[in-house]
């Protein structure tokens, strides 16, 4: 059945057969048609941002705690500048995004007009893809292409750029069944004489290991039990990347923490010392590999990814398997069993034990202290405080990112929203509304540095309209902590402008939103201004002053392999030579 | 690295790649990416190629399926074997590329390029820039008393050739199209 009307209500109207429930986003002139049928309707809930980036990141958070589509809703011009750090995240992180943007009306198109941007062409290398719809009778076709495109193969941010007049004009609906099919198919099955191939390494692999990245989230929940089921039922060590937290359960046997950069000992060694490799979703980001040449130098490498520009990007893969995780994990899963889940149980012994010695080594351990809170210890009793319950996690960038990913387990996929490619200050307070107004009812915490909350704090004023109760637990070290640490570790201790100087009072800035502001600096109140933290119904600014030089360990420092890693204050000195330096 | 030693430009059988994918040879492959023919498809492609720092040597577009609105894009790029393979992989994901051949390595491909040469000169000059167009193959498509338009068609190293005989003779201009590609057979 086709109908007529306009080009703004069919954008509202393929928003609600797309399912949408929540929109993210700010009015501006070229928008305000599509505005005007929000007004008229109450399917579609809107959230008034404060900042066009907020509204990606909300979005972001929303996408990453749900699995579905963030929508965002921005004017032209400045509308669209603004959202392009939010679609850049996405498109790193690959979070499924829908943005619409206004455009000036067709017939302006190019006269540099008033709030005029060129947006298709500014976000055309930020975007999964993009659109510029220019008959209203493509209007709905083209949404309806945005959200296959968006959540089919990796996942990614679009973009549908939509001038003024076509808001206005009259055109023809297309409802999603009558839509043309797209050829964008991308491929899910992975190739069957590979995952046989990878089945029988796995039966005789002495040291095995799992090493699964943010495709395992982007896969489903049943990627998540898939992926357990397989590393239980293997024993094989499982790590993963910062985007694969919860995918397998903190307090699972087999888990040996984060690894890369700032990952674990047990972790990194174990990649370092393997004779197999199994790359589940993840894509050998610089982060984690640290120096490419003495990368896991004697292992067979598996790599399971649905995106075939993935494979042989940054390591050579032996075996290669292009294909959705959760169809390859089930496939898997399907031989193996056929074939008797059988693995060398005798290696593996072996293997265990030698990471049981690294893990002795206990690399989290820190220096604690009676009078000062380290930020670790904050993470710890937060950990413990929140133990149990429904937890969502958002970060900012920084130190405390990395001590988050360290301190806090994750016992559940889409739990875990933190900026991973882009490492973007000021995703988190954003992103925290987005995962509370999906999980109205749900501990939502984001995990901050002043200096990264500072960059979108005006998001808490969203936060109290729709009152959505984000706890802001900032570990207040006024410093920008990584950039002075990495001044400490290469720059000869020259903390060049990495300092937080002129902190605006958190506990009155809470106020001045009308929410609650808690600040605290005695170790020993920690634990009751946490709890006073958790039991507030409502948004909460915590000011956890915390020590302020502290360095984030272990760290492979920039150019160096696994098996150099820094493992506190006393391997620093000289840790970082003239080449690591160049490295980010 | 890889124990198999296939030859340069060689494919395998095998559903994937075996040759070295870190072998320090730069290779120049033509590839032929089939798109959608839509607004900014170019510059998609284009800005792909400029944003990861890969190599253009030459390239053409035009609509080869009106009906279809399909179009043609043959891309010649040079870089170390693991780089081709991300420059096909990169392009066979974008939402409007429907197909990524990589000529070089499918089989025998035809490969040929249009230039038109302006030689100006008079005299000896003039009668040895017109015997070499001959030789050549190249056609004269405008001419004046001193100067001759030529049209010449052939591989791009057909075209080197030429513009280097026709340097001394009163070459003014020239204006190449970039390769078009097709592999040979059925």
């Amino acid at each position: 059945m086709t109908k007529t009307m306009t080009g703004a209500r069919m954008v509202v109207q393929a928003l609600k057969d797309q399912g949408v429930e929540v929109v993210f986003g700010y009015p501006g002139g070229a928008v305000l048609p599509i505005y005007d049928e929000i007004f008229q309707q109450n399917d579609i809930r809107h959230i008034l941002v404060r900042h066009e980036q907020g509204a990606v990141h909300a979005a972001e958070g929303y996408a990453r705690s749900t699995g579905k589509p963030g929508v965002v809703l921005v004017t032209s011009g400045p509308g669209a500048t603004n959202a392009v750090t939010g679609i850049t995240d996405a498109l790193l992180d690959s979070i499924p995004l829908v943005v619409l943007t206004g455009q000036v009306p067709t017939f302006l198109i190019g006269n540099d007009a008033f709030q005029e941007a060129d947006t298709v062409g500014i976000t055309r290398p930020c975007t999964k893809h993009n659109w510029l719809v220019k008959e209203p009778n493509k209007l709905a076709e083209t949404i309806h292409q945005a959200f296959h495109v968006a959540t089919h193969g990796r996942p990614g941010p679009v973009l549908i750029d939509i001038p003024k007049d076509v808001q206005f004009a009259t055109g023809t609906y297309t409802s999603p069944e009558h839509a043309k099919v797209s050829h964008y198919q991308p491929r899910t099955k992975g190739d069957a004489d590979a995952i046989l191939a990878l089945v029988e390494l796995m039966e005789v692999a002495e040291r095995p290991i799992l090493y699964t990245g943010g495709g395992v989230i982007n896969a489903g929940p049943e990627a998540s039990r898939l992926l357990r089921e397989l590393t239980e039922a293997s024993g094989f060590p499982i790590t993963s990347t910062l985007m694969g937290l919860g995918a397998y359960p903190a307090s699972g046997k087999s888990w040996l923490g984060m690894l890369g950069m700032h990952g674990l000992y047990e972790a990194n060694l174990a990649m370092h010392g393997c004779d197999l490799m199994i790359n589940i979703g993840a894509r050998f980001d610089d982060r984690i590999t640290g120096r490419v040449a003495d990368f896991s130098p004697h292992s067979k490498k598996a790599h399971i990814d649905i995106d075939p520009s993935s494979i042989n990007k940054v390591i050579h893969a032996d075996l290669p398997i292009v294909g959705d995780v959760r169809e390859v994990l089930s496939e898997m899963l399907r031989v193996w069993t056929e074939r008797g889940r059988r693995v060398n149980r005798e290696g593996l012994a072996k293997w265990w034990a030698q990471i049981n010695e690294w893990r002795a080594k206990n690399c989290l351990a820190y220096k604690g202290s009676d009078t000062i809170i380290k930020p670790q210890y904050a993470l710890q009793r937060l950990e413990a405080l929140t133990k149990g319950r429904d937890r969502y996690i958002t970060t900012e960038v920084g130190q405390h990112q990395m001590w988050a990913a360290q301190y806090l387990g994750f016992e559940d996929p889409n739990r875990w929203m933190t900026s991973g490619g882009l490492g973007t200050m000021g995703y988190g307070l954003p992103a925290s509304i987005g995962v509370q107004i999906a999980h109205p009812d749900a501990l939502v915490i984001n995990v901050a540095g002043e200096a990264s909350w500072l960059m979108n704090m005006q998001e808490m004023g969203t936060a109290m309209q729709f009152r959505a109760p984000v706890k802001q637990f900032i570990l207040n070290n006024e410093r920008l902590g990584m950039v002075r640490q990495w001044q400490q570790l290469l720059h000869g201790e020259r903390y060049s402008q990495s300092w937080s100087e002129s902190l605006p009072d958190f506990v009155k800035l809470a106020e001045a939103f009308g929410c609650k502001g808690i600040r605290c600096s005695d170790p020993a109140k920690l634990d009751d201004a946490i709890q006073e933290m958790l039991d507030y119904d409502g948004p909460v600014i915590f000011d956890c002053l915390v020590e302020k030089h502290e360095n984030c360990f272990p760290m492979i420092p920039s150019g160096r392999p696994h098996n150099e890693m820094l493992l506190g204050e006393v391997d620093v000195e000289g840790a970082i030579g003239s080449k690591g330096a160049v490295l980010v | 690295m890889s124990a198999l030693n296939i030859k340069k430009g060689a494919t395998s059988h095998s559903a994937y790649d075996l040759r070295d994918p870190y072998a320090d040879v730069i290779e120049t492959h033509t590839l032929a990416v089939l798109v959608d023919n839509e607004s900014g498809v170019l510059a998609r492609v284009i800005g792909l190629f400029s944003g990861r720092g890969y190599n253009i040597e030459s390239l053409t577009v035009a609509e080869v399926d009106h009906k279809g609105h399909l179009s043609r894009i043959t891309i010649v790029t040079s870089g170390t074997p693991q780089v081709i393979e991300q420059i096909k992989a990169q392009l066979g994901r974008m939402v409007p590329v429907h197909e990524v051949h990589d000529l070089t390595v499918e089989g025998p491909a035809v490969q040929r390029e249009l230039a038109l040469f302006k030689v100006t000169g008079t005299g000896d000059a003039r009668v040895e820039a017109l015997r070499l167009a001959d030789i050549f193959r190249a056609s004269v498509v405008d001419t004046t008393l001193e100067s001759f338009v030529f049209e010449i068609t052939g591989t791009a190293e057909k075209i080197d050739a030429f513009a280097e005989l026709m340097r001394p003779l009163g070459l003014r201009e020239i204006a190449r199209t970039g390769v078009a590609a097709l592999s040979r057979g059925l």
